[in-house]
């Protein structure tokens, strides 16, 4: 594994692997345990900085790094010397002379955990940053995957919305292609990046073309507050060519799954029966993202400092 | 006056390493599982009952298994078998690097109370059996914990003893102590390799 998790293009299959059974490990040893604590990272120091809002990925981390016995530091960019206009390298260098041997950063830049891991000793892990990636949300997806399916060879993934803005896509293009499954991409055009033609991927505009042969269909949030331009004429026209309700939902093979990675929008990409539906892995995912959390930081963290 | 071919001298032989000298053969593997069962079930008495096997992955934890299986068939009765990862407990990880973690079962009644015995392939500087200990108290509360292991080497850094040694071998720190067994190798030997004999 590399010392930084910034993009899911830094797992090739064997590491992205050894991370998921990892996570897999750990989720069956603490299974009813009364102690859900383990020694492993005693001593090191996890550094949660977050420059955007977040409620659970923050959290899911914090929960994975105590776990592991880490001691944990929250800095959020609100009521701390940024809104002074500390820059990120100074924050950065205040952050290792503190002595943190893991860096969990979300920025709204996109390529700020690149940066920041020019500057650190510690492991960074991009926690997302702007419009570019979010590694473990891909991560514990393809778990939830994997756990529901039995696979993920093969197995036939819709990413259907905001495509665009959406890191949790980008770093699930990458890290599913990685792990052999077939991703499909289906948004309006105006919600597709430009770049789309080199990706690993089909693209369609079509959802309901594209739900009979789906495993996997995985919604992304219309992401409102980064919409500075419109990209489509209303919400309910969105909502009536791109969200999924029951009677699409029925569409879909018996078997197969509708993710989402949160915050919904019910009634928007997603209806709330869909939601509530026993299809559903959104509940699944959350507590997913604790284990796989922590197997990337025993796996960053865990092992000798380079 | 003898039929096999004589073994090539230590001064003559090239200079190859050796052949790994078979410290138990398959047969001695099971001679030594079969006699731990027996002093197991003496030493358990009424308390076998509560018996939990416990072995440390990797080779622990067939051996575990093989114990168990000879129990049952020497005492007639049930014994139930677990196995317990150790390596998120382990003090060397920051000297060693991270590695695969392997599987954590026990039975459903779980181990409070019961006589536990950890069974581990070989027993050396006995910080896997300390990490053992650690993992045990978070997973629950044993009447009493007591350890079995096919080869004890010497070489304690702890102050850890065995209660079930199948073979003691007094070696030196830079030889190794290799365990086969058919589960995960394919067939049964002990080796002693490397070092000044």
């Amino acid at each position: 594994m590399k010392r930084h998790l910034l993009e899911a293009g830094d797992l090739d299959r064997a590491d992205a692997t050894l991370v998921l059974d990892t996570a897999a490990q750990i989720e069956q040893a603490l299974a009813g345990r009364e102690v859900k604590k383990l020694p492993t990272l005693r001593g090191r120091t996890v550094v949660n900085l977050f420059f955007e809002d977040s409620t659970r990925t923050r959290i899911s981390f914090e929960l994975a790094a105590k776990r592991l016995s880490a001691d944990v530091i929250n800095f959020s960019a609100k009521g701390s010397s940024v809104s002074k206009g500390e820059s990120l390298k100074d924050t950065a260098l205040t952050l290792e002379a503190m002595g943190a041997d893991g860096i969990v950063v979300r920025h709204g830049a996109s390529g700020a955990p690149h940066r920041l891991a020019h500057w650190v000793r510690g492991s960074v892990v991009n926690a997302g940053d702007g419009t570019h990636e979010h590694p473990t949300q891909a991560l514990l997806d393809a778990y939830t995957i994997r756990q529901r399916l039995g696979r993920l060879d093969g197995v036939r993934v819709a990413v259907v919305g905001d495509v665009l803005h959406s890191r949790v896509a980008r770093s699930n293009v990458w890290l599913l292609s990685t792990l052999g499954a077939e991703v499909t991409l289906v948004a309006p055009p105006t919600l597709l990046p430009v770049g789309v033609g080199s990706w690993p991927v089909t693209v369609s505009y079509d959802l309901d073309a594209v739900l009979p042969k789906a495993d996997v269909v995985m919604m992304l949030r219309v992401q409102a507050e980064r919409m500075n331009a419109s990209f489509f004429p209303s919400a309910r026209e969105y909502s009536r060519r791109y969200g999924l309700d029951a009677h699409r939902m029925a569409a879909l093979p018996d078997d197969a799954i509708v993710m989402h990675p949160g915050p919904m929008n019910r009634g928007m990409e997603i209806a709330a029966e869909v939601a509530d539906s026993a299809r559903s892995t959104i509940v699944d995912q959350v507590g997913n993202g604790v284990s796989v959390r922590m197997a990337v930081l025993y796996l960053l963290l865990g092992g000798a400092p380079e | 006056m003898t039929e096999r071919p004589a073994p090539s001298s230590e001064l003559s032989a090239p200079p190859t390493p050796a052949q790994p000298a078979a410290l138990l053969t398959a047969d001695d593997v099971a001679r030594v599982v079969d006699r731990i069962a027996h002093q197991l079930i003496e030493k358990a008495g009424d308390s076998l009952a509560d018996l939990v096997l416990v072995g440390i992955p990797t080779r622990g934890a067939p051996l575990a298994r093989r114990l168990a299986a000879r129990v049952e068939s020497f005492s007639q009765q049930p014994v139930e078998v677990g196995t317990v990862d150790i390596t998120l407990y382990r003090d060397d990880l920051r000297l060693r690097g991270v590695r695969a973690l392997e599987d954590t079962r026990l039975p459903e009644a779980g181990i409070d109370g019961r006589l536990v015995v950890l069974v581990d392939d070989v027993l050396f500087s006995g910080r896997s059996v300390r990490a053992a200990l650690d993992a045990l108290r978070d997973l629950g509360r044993p009447r009493a914990v007591q350890l079995a292991v096919l080869v004890d080497r010497g070489h304690r850094e702890l102050p850890i003893r065995a209660d079930y040694v199948g073979k003691n071998v007094p070696t030196a720190r830079s030889q190794k102590v290799e365990v086969h067994l058919a589960e995960i190798d394919g067939l049964d030997e002990v080796l002693v390799t490397g070092g000044d004999r």
